[in-house]
């Protein structure tokens, strides 16, 4: 199997072109976040479709346009899985940057990309990072464009590190009145664990023997599902949870708070902002791609 | 050889930000820091060692107002030519930040100095059950800092990941002198991950003064097991089939018959010298997943012709056994004084072809090649080892490094899986990049430094933006 990314993207680039303003759209499942694209924007789709799986080598390679739902199920076959959110399409997710509830076992959306094709602001075809899990071979621009709202380049085909699916996998509440920073050093490495200041959660992931193990030491409920989230999210150091009060749910661990009510992110430094004219400048200089997204208010 | 001085009033105003002591121009400094873990020599004028960020500032600052290149540099282990100063640049060396300022284990979070070495980190937190994941071999020298710039990896990012992965943010003092945390305490931090395109940077984003990383839990059982067998082609046969089996060891590394025997008659850890191939497989985690672990590992090898699997009886044994592994270097050198050390990448499934390529390349060439490397990640190290005084080796060892590159490149594999672009391979990067690509990473570049002043001349070959016709005198320091 030839394990690049063989996904021809010259009509994607010829579709993105140099000159108008476009946007490139995939599900629009998070369509809104990072703010709404300037209307009159040339509406672009980059190509679906998975090109091989590669178990053996914990790698897939898919066309962006490829829904996450299809990849994951095509990935189920193999007993893989990718840590990405089944909110849309992949190049959706990546361009969007969120992780879903399994932050915690499963890290940041970020450390899923290992390589993309993409279409440069000045239309043309450009490969970002490389096909193997471990790869130092220049500048990581892969991370770079996850998060970006496709306002450094439109994200075409991608190569992402799959991880194995778990034997067994459940969630559990823990009893009231549980401190769950204590529960969250006892654990051995859970997936995800929710609190919304009275109750705490953990989805467990691993050998049947050891879920057993953890529920009869920590005293564990089995649980059909997590808490619902709330809608909006609040980004926070982790040991900044403590202090949360009012109506939440937040990822221990992690730092993320799902709330009611949007909240204000913390703001960047002028330094920080700074970089991103810089580099918004140096990769889209007429400001074409996705015009009126911005990645600070993502 | 010819001696940059560095202008007077670039040495006064560093001596008047830092103190005398901490601003060197000795012949012994000069000598001491032109050069880093590689076998490439630069040229530098000036040594500076601040102890502060503010004191790093003063020295981008100073070296700006007289146009002088700079270079950070933490431990010098690097193996790229990263840390090599070109052209008389001033050495900004981080070893004297040296402080852990803070540990937090709600949120497992420390922030630590550059200087801080990466063995040193981990001993520090041993009481807390926690370590820091990366553990390149030369933990006990590297320094964190270093570790941020190279991406370094490691035996145990396997199942870890490499140093991106591990750190969260980082105060840095960007090339024009300004001071910013890209990258947050925080999982989401608004805009985009300046963090993860500084982590690998080489120095040419700027310098870290802070470095916020992620500790990770202690796993509660570890287990080692040791494989041998009679070819190399199943030794790697079976390293595809465990990671196709749905098990992420902690660590799987390969060693092939020379290194094995250099490494059994110096720390006599029992390797077995009459095989072709040894792997060490590292299993981690809860006690039921690691003991079914254990036992498919054991399957999988022997049905890919294993002749012993052994597993480690208790921590000494296991010790023993990543002694053998951690000390392969220092045992080649009782074979020759001289080594150089590679680092591709390639697709696990092509594992045994390429190696099969390094042996024949190293033939031709007249040279003993080794090879200790991270076979779970298909992570190859092949070792040219060689005597430098012999006349013309040194042609015979960069031909042949030459080649062994690009056969892993063609195999479908990457420059370098750890040790990063640096010098060494810089004009290399055409091989896996096209000139838009190129082009793009040299965006980056300038975005951060538009004056090309932190440790210029790395990573991106001479013509890597478009439109941009100057040469560097290619190979005038190597």
């Amino acid at each position: 199997m030839d394990l690049s990314n063989s996904v021809d993207l010259s009509s994607f680039a010829a579709e993105v072109g140099a000159d108008d303003p476009v946007t490139c759209v995939g599900a629009r499942c998070l369509w809104h976040v990072g703010g709404d694209v300037h209307p009159g924007a040339r509406e672009v789709s980059a190509p679906a479709g998975i090109d091989w799986i590669a178990p053996e080598e914990m790698t897939v390679s898919c066309g962006a346009g490829t829904t996450v739902a299809e990849l994951d199920a095509a990935l189920a076959e193999e007993g893989q899985q990718v840590a990405l959110p089944a909110w849309g399409t992949v190049g959706g997710v990546l361009a969007v940057g969120r992780s879903d509830h399994r932050r915690l076992g499963y890290g940041p959306v970020r450390d899923t990309l290992l390589q993309a094709g993409v279409v440069t602001a000045g239309g043309e075809v450009a490969k970002v990072g490389g096909p193997t899990v471990k790869n130092v071979s220049g500048f990581d621009l892969a991370r770079l464009l996850v998060g970006s709202v496709g306002t450094l380049a439109f994200l075409g085909d991608v190569i992402l590190r799959t991880r194995p699916r778990p034997q067994a996998a459940a969630w559990f509440r823990a009893a009231e009145g549980t401190d769950p920073f204590a529960l969250f050093r006892a654990l051995y490495r859970p997936t995800s664990l929710l609190w919304d200041g009275t109750t705490t959660w953990a989805r467990l992931e691993g050998h049947p023997i050891d879920l057993d193990g953890a529920v009869a030491l920590h005293g564990l409920e089995a649980v059909e599902d997590p808490p619902p989230l709330p809608p909006y999210r609040l980004s926070m150091p982790p040991a900044a949870l403590r202090g949360l009060d009012g109506r939440f749910v937040a990822e221990i661990g992690v730092g993320l708070v799902h709330l009611d009510e949007p909240a204000e992110a913390a703001p960047q430094s002028e330094e920080v902002l700074a970089l991103h004219r810089r580099i918004k400048e140096a990769f889209d200089p007429a400001g074409r791609l996705n015009p009126g997204r911005d990645p600070l208010s993502r | 050889m010819t001696t940059e001085v560095a202008p007077a009033a670039l040495v006064d105003e560093l001596r008047t930000a830092l103190g005398r002591a901490h601003v060197r121009t000795g012949a012994t400094e000069l000598n001491l820091y032109r050069r880093d873990g590689s076998n490439i020599e630069g040229r530098s004028s000036v040594v500076a060692f601040p102890t502060t960020t503010e004191e790093v500032q003063a020295c981008v600052l100073a070296a700006r107002r007289h146009g002088v290149p700079f270079v950070a540099r933490g431990s010098g282990t690097g193996l790229a030519g990263g840390a090599v100063p070109l052209d008389g640049a001033l050495v900004i060396v981080t070893t004297k930040m040296n402080r852990v300022l803070s540990i937090d284990l709600d949120a497992r979070q420390a922030w630590v100095e550059p200087g801080v070495l990466n063995a040193d980190l981990s001993r520090f937190l041993a009481s807390d059950g926690v370590h820091y994941a990366p553990d390149p071999s030369s933990q006990q020298s590297c320094s964190v800092g270093g570790n941020v710039a190279t991406n370094a990896g490691g035996p145990h990012c396997l199942s870890e990941g490499v140093t991106a992965m591990h750190v969260l943010a980082a105060e840095v003092v960007l090339p024009d002198g300004s001071i910013a945390v890209l990258g947050g305490e925080d999982p989401e931090p608004a805009g985009l991950d300046l963090r993860g395109v500084f982590v690998g940077g080489e120095g040419m984003l700027g310098i870290a003064t802070r470095i916020c990383v992620r500790l990770t839990q202690n796993p509660p059982v570890v287990r080692t097991l040791l494989l041998d067998f009679e070819r190399v082609e199943d030794g790697a046969a079976t390293v595809s089939a465990i990671i196709a089996s749905g098990l992420v060891p902690a660590a799987l590394e390969m060693m092939d018959a020379p290194v094995t025997r250099a490494v059994e008659a110096y720390v006599h850890a029992g390797f077995p010298t009459d095989a072709a191939a040894i792997l060490i497989v590292e299993l981690d985690g809860l006690p039921a997943a690691v003991e079914a672990g254990v036992e498919r590992v054991g399957e999988i090898g022997r049905a890919h012709g294993a002749r012993q699997v052994r597993l480690a009886a208790d921590e000494a044994e296991r010790a023993l056994i990543w002694k053998g592994r951690k000390t392969a270097f220092g045992a080649i050198a009782r074979i020759k004084p001289n080594y150089y050390l590679h680092d591709t990448v390639v697709p696990r499934a092509r594992l045994v072809e390429v190696l099969s390529r390094v042996y024949e390349i190293a033939a031709r060439h007249e040279l003993i090649v080794m090879n200790v490397f991270h076979a779970g990640d298909g992570n190859l190290h092949p070792l040219l080892v060689f005597d430098k005084r012999e006349p013309g080796v040194m042609e015979r060892v960069h031909a042949a490094g030459d080649e062994i590159v690009r056969v892993s490149v063609a195999a479908g594999g990457v420059l370098s899986g750890e040790h990063g672009i640096g010098l060494e391979k810089r004009d290399l990067m055409p091989l896996l990049f096209s000139p838009v690509d190129l082009d793009l990473q040299a965006r980056l570049r300038d975005a951060f430094d538009p004056d090309g002043l932190a440790n210029p001349d790395k990573v991106l070959p001479a013509g890597s933006r478009c439109g941009d016709l100057q040469q560097v005198p290619a190979g005038a320091w190597i």
